[in-house]
């Protein structure tokens, strides 16, 4: 049992064309850096993404647009990326904006093996449109499908050989659920250690959700909006 | 008038000990710097944290650790961290308290729209649909009239809904409005603000409490 492959090139090389991706993060934090790079670097095009945002124009999801990798964002919020926007203008790039909590929540069906979640969220809003409503204890829900995703690429603190992985402060986000809703989840970790140096009550994805993982290298981690107190 | 701070202040005298709060982006997030003398808030960030605690120093800044509005923070004793479901999971299933959002427009039903203007670029909604569909408790902080001066408290919402029959209470530069099976109930209105001027500013149905007073921040 050992999941380590040499690096992010090693670890997305069978992605191809057309495929649907999800990536973790919230923002820029907690985003697959290296994976990322990688997918710019062997150019496959017409990818579907799922991700809560789509990065800026010079980093994150951000590089995939400006290479033109991307036919369609579903995400809950895009606000921070000018190419994202020409494109999306211009009718190059499809968008499908759904709710945070239902991104969220969707993700975590598909990897707890159920086809389908009730929310509120939405209701009698133009995210209803063609959705199945039920009623339970006298109030409206929309049905909301779990996603189907050819991979999942996730980045962690933390992770071991056998893809026991953990996650630092709001850098988990997104990514343990979508880490278990990739039919191939890729981990890439701050830091791999040998099965057994992880403790197992600490764990938050455990290993039989991930399928590949490596160590990643020389990660930016840029801030958003950097905050100090005055 | 009140100014934005002013606003902040008043939502602050709605916060009780032991609260879970989750405050927006804008003037919610000014509320946390008027807890009043006594009361211990929990306040919760969307994307995964409970116990957001003050901006870092420089020294502190970890890329790690932001809130909803991507801006760097650090923690409270006792927080905790937490994956998106479970964050929207406590606020479905009615463990926050108190939520705090900006509008950019109210119906005297409850409606609310904040989140997209037809025909400009749409970022998004980000978390806004899932807290108004099912927080038990919503202010929205705003002011009560676009820089045209048209109001933002309406019978009907003009712009594309955020949710349905939500908003409980409204608090703007003019006043505070409760709202009720009647419209906008007025109990309080701002120093300085006649209940003519609230009139004027207000589109949608409205009552001066029979009790209204000139509100204290």
């Amino acid at each position: 049992m050992n999941k380590v492959v040499a690096n992010a090139e090693e670890a997305i090389k069978d992605i191809q064309d057309n495929q649907m991706l999800m990536l973790g993060g919230f923002g820029l934090c907690g985003i697959p850096e290296n994976c990322i790079s990688a997918l710019v670097k062997k150019g496959v095009k017409n990818l579907t993404c799922i991700s809560n945002n789509a990065g800026v124009d010079d980093f994150g999801i951000g590089l995939m647009l400006k290479a033109r990798q991307v036919k369609k964002m579903i995400s809950s919020y895009v606000g921070e990326n000018a190419e994202f926007e020409r494109q999306l203008l211009s009718g190059e790039l499809e968008v499908e904006l759904i709710p945070q909590g239902t991104l969220a929540t969707r993700c975590m069906a598909s990897g707890y093996g159920m086809p389908a979640i009730y929310t509120p969220a939405g209701v009698g809003t133009e995210v209803a449109e063609g959705k199945e409503v039920r009623n339970f204890n006298g109030k409206d829900y929309l049905l909301e499908y779990a996603f189907d995703s050819d991979f999942a690429i996730v980045k962690a603190w933390k992770g071991d050989t056998h893809g026991n992985l953990i996650f630092k402060d709001t850098a988990r986000n997104f990514n343990p659920l979508m880490a278990m809703a990739g039919k191939i989840t890729i981990a890439e970790v701050e830091e791999l250690v040998p099965a057994g140096q992880l403790d197992p009550n600490q764990i938050h994805t455990p290993g039989i959700y991930v399928h590949r993982l490596f160590q990643g290298m020389n990660y930016e981690k840029r801030i958003e909006q950097r905050t100090v107190r005055s | 008038m009140l100014d934005k701070f002013g606003i902040a202040k008043r939502i602050a005298q709605e916060l009780q000990d032991g609260f879970y709060v989750n405050l927006g982006i804008g003037i919610p997030t000014l509320v946390a710097n008027y807890v009043p003398e006594g009361v211990e808030v929990i306040l919760q960030s969307e994307n995964g944290l409970l116990g957001i605690g003050p901006f870092p120093t420089e020294e502190q800044v970890d890329a790690d650790l932001i809130n909803a509005g991507k801006q760097t923070v650090t923690t409270t004793a006792g927080s905790s961290f937490f994956d998106s479901a479970m964050s929207f999971g406590m606020i479905r299933a009615g463990k926050v308290d108190l939520t705090v959002l900006g509008a950019m427009e109210v119906a005297d039903n409850g409606d609310i729209a904040n989140w997209k203007i037809p025909g400009k670029m749409v970022k998004g909604m980000g978390g806004a649909m899932d807290l108004v569909a099912s927080a038990k408790n919503i202010i929205v902080a705003m002011q009560h009239t676009d820089k045209a001066g048209n109001s933002k408290l309406l019978d009907n919402c003009t712009l594309p809904i955020t949710g349905r029959k939500c908003v409980r209470k409204v608090v703007t530069n003019l006043g505070v409005f409760e709202v009720t099976s009647d419209g906008f109930l007025c109990t309080e209105y701002a120093p300085g603000v006649s209940i003519e001027q609230i009139k004027e500013s207000t589109a949608g149905r409205l009552k001066i409490s029979p009790d209204v007073k000139e509100m204290i921040v």
